[in-house]
C-alpha cells in the first residue's frame, strides 16, 4: 500500500500528530469539520485520522459540489437535455449522478446529446460549432467555478452567442456552514477551511464563526501536512481560549479574495431567495441565478422544467453524511448497495465525495497506517 | 473540477490579452487569464488553474509542492489532466 510509509513527509506529519496530542485535553472529544471536498480526499487518501490522537475526529462537511445537488435539479438537467435541438455540457463528475430517474448516462442511452467538457468555454465552443442546435452549460460548483461561468456568459453575451445558455446550479459555501453550525445534534470544535473558494472570496467572510459562534476556523492547503497543521492551529486556539480566522494556505489564498473574480460574479449573478441543497434542505441565499440582464443565457428562463423537488431514496442517508452525523461506513447501503460503479447517492459519485474517497481509500488503510506508524 | 491544477505560463498571447498558453504536467493548453486582470503575468509564472481559467498566481515552490502532490492523488488528478488536455478552450 501507498500511504504512510511512502508519504514524503511522513516524518513531519509524526512530529506533528505529537504535537497535537500535546494540546489535547486528556478525556475531552474534539471535532473539526473539514468544508471542502478536496480534504475529505486527502484525509482518506493519506490516512491522515490515524495519525491523530482519538479523541479528534474530523467529520466531512458539505464542500462537494456535485454531492449537494438536489435529486430534483439533476431531473431539470435531464429534462432540458432531453429536449429537442439540444446539447448538454457538463463536468464529467456529473454523468454518473442519480436523479429521480436515472443519470446522465441514462439519458444518453435514451439518445440525449451530453457532452463532458472541462471548462465552461469548452460549451461556448459547441455552442459557436454548432449553431443549429441549443447549447446549455450545466454549471454546478461553489465560488470556485462561479466566476469561470459568469465569464463564459460575459463572453457568450460580447460575441453575441444566442444559442448558448446555462443552466445555473452555484451554490455559496458561508449560508451552508451556517446551517451547519445551526443544525442540532452536530457540537463542532471548530473548522478546517476551504482552500480553492477561499482563493475567490478571501478570509473574511469567515469572521462570523468566531465571530458569533465562538469557534476556530483555519483556512488550510490540500496536502496531508496542510491538513494537519489546520488540526494543530484549531487547537492551540481552543487551548489558548482564542477564537479566531486563521490562514494556512496564505501562499495561494489572499486575504481579500480575488476581487476581479468578485466582481464578475456580481456582474452577471445575483443571490437566490431559496435552493435546496441535498441533506441540507432549503437555505435562504444560498445560491445563485443569472440576473435579469443576463435572461437570454438562463436556461431556467428558456426551458420549461419540472422543478419538482424529488425525495432521496430511502436507503441512502448522504443527508446525514454531509451534515456530518454520519460517517461514511455508518450508511447502512455504503460498499453494498451503494458503490462507485453503481452509486444510490451523490456523495459515492464524485471523486471529493466523503463516501467516495473511504470506498476507494479509507476502508484499505486504517489497520495498515496504524501498522506502519507504529514501526 | 475542483482541483486546481499548476501551470507554467508559457506565451502570453499578445492578440489575446485574455489568453495564456500554459503547460501543464507537459500538456500545453491555452487558458484564460482574465480573472486575474491587474496581476502582470510572464513566461515562467506558474498559476493556479480551475476549468480552464487562472484564479491565482503562485510561486515556483508552491506549484511544484502542488504537483507532487496531486500526481499522488492519482485517479482524479489523472482525470482531470485527461479532460484538460481534451479541453478546446480557445485556440487563441
Amino acid at each position: 500500500m501507498r500511504f504512510v510509509d511512502e508519504y514524503r513527509d511522513a516524518g513531519m506529519a509524526r512530529a506533528l500528530a505529537a504535537r497535537i496530542a500535546g494540546l489535547c485535553e486528556p478525556g475531552r472529544a474534539y471535532k473539526f469539520m473539514e468544508v471542502c471536498g478536496g480534504h475529505t480526499h486527502t484525509i482518506y487518501k493519506h490516512g491522515l485520522e490515524d495519525y491523530l490522537p482519538e479523541g479528534i475526529s474530523l467529520v466531512h462537511g458539505p464542500g462537494c459540489p456535485v454531492c449537494v445537488i438536489p435529486m430534483g435539479r439533476v431531473d431539470d438537467a435531464i429534462a432540458i437535455a432531453a429536449q429537442p435541438g439540444v446539447i448538454m455540457a457538463t463536468f464529467g463528475d456529473m454523468m454518473r449522478v442519480p436523479g429521480g430517474n436515472g443519470s446522465f448516462l441514462d439519458a444518453m442511452a435514451r439518445g440525449a446529446d451530453v457532452r463532458m467538457v472541462y471548462s465552461p468555454l469548452d460549451a461556448l465552443k459547441i455552442a459557436r460549432d454548432n449553431p443549429d442546435k441549443r447549447v446549455v452549460f450545466l454549471a454546478i460548483g461553489f465560488e470556485t467555478t462561479a466566476p469561470s461561468t459568469a465569464m463564459t456568459i460575459m463572453r457568450a453575451a460580447s460575441e453575441g452567442i444566442a444559442n448558448f445558455s446555462v443552466f445555473c446550479n452555484h451554490v455559496t459555501i458561508i449560508p451552508a456552514i451556517k446551517a451547519i453550525l445551526d443544525s442540532p445534534g452536530l457540537r463542532l470544535d471548530g473548522f478546517i477551511g476551504p482552500g480553492h473558494v477561499s482563493t475567490v472570496i478571501g478570509c473574511r467572510p469567515y469572521e462570523f464563526i468566531p465571530g458569533e459562534y465562538g469557534k476556530p476556523i483555519v483556512v488550510a492547503g490540500f496536502e496531508p501536512l496542510d491538513v494537519l497543521q489546520a488540526v494543530h492551529r484549531n487547537l492551540l486556539q481552543l487551548a489558548e481560549g482564542r477564537a479566531e480566522v486563521e490562514n494556512e494556505y496564505g501562499r495561494v489564498v489572499p486575504w481579500n479574495g480575488n476581487p476581479k473574480a468578485l466582481a464578475v460574479i456580481n456582474e452577471v449573478m445575483e443571490l437566490r431567495p431559496h435552493f435546496e441543497w441535498r441533506g441540507l434542505g432549503f437555505i435562504s441565499d444560498s445560491a445563485l441565478c443569472l440576473r435579469e440582464r443576463y435572461a437570454e443565457f438562463d436556461a431556467e428562463r428558456i426551458f420549461q422544467v419540472p422543478g419538482a423537488r424529488v425525495a432521496d431514496p430511502k436507503a441512502c442517508q448522504c443527508g446525514e453524511v454531509l451534515k456530518g452525523v454520519l460517517k461514511p461506513w455508518e450508511c447502512k447501503v455504503f460498499g453494498t448497495a451503494c458503490t462507485p460503479e453503481t452509486p444510490i447517492g451523490t456523495c459515492m459519485v464524485s471523486s471529493e465525495g466523503a463516501c467516495a474517497a473511504y470506498y476507494n481509500f479509507g476502508r484499505f488503510s486504517r489497520d495498515r497506517v496504524k501498522e506502519a506508524t507504529r514501526t | 473540477m475542483c482541483l486546481g491544477i499548476p501551470g507554467e505560463i508559457v506565451e502570453i498571447l499578445s492578440d489575446r490579452p485574455d489568453l495564456a498558453k500554459v503547460d501543464v504536467s507537459g500538456v500545453r493548453r491555452a487558458i484564460n487569464i482574465g480573472l486575474l486582470e491587474g496581476e502582470p503575468l510572464a513566461p515562467g509564472d506558474w498559476v493556479l488553474i480551475h476549468v480552464g481559467f487562472a484564479l491565482s498566481k503562485i510561486d515556483e515552490a508552491e506549484a511544484r509542492s502542488a504537483l507532487d502532490f496531486l500526481e499522488s492523488i492519482g485517479q482524479a488528478y489523472e482525470d482531470e489532466i485527461a479532460a484538460l488536455r481534451d479541453s478546446v478552450i480557445e485556440q487563441g
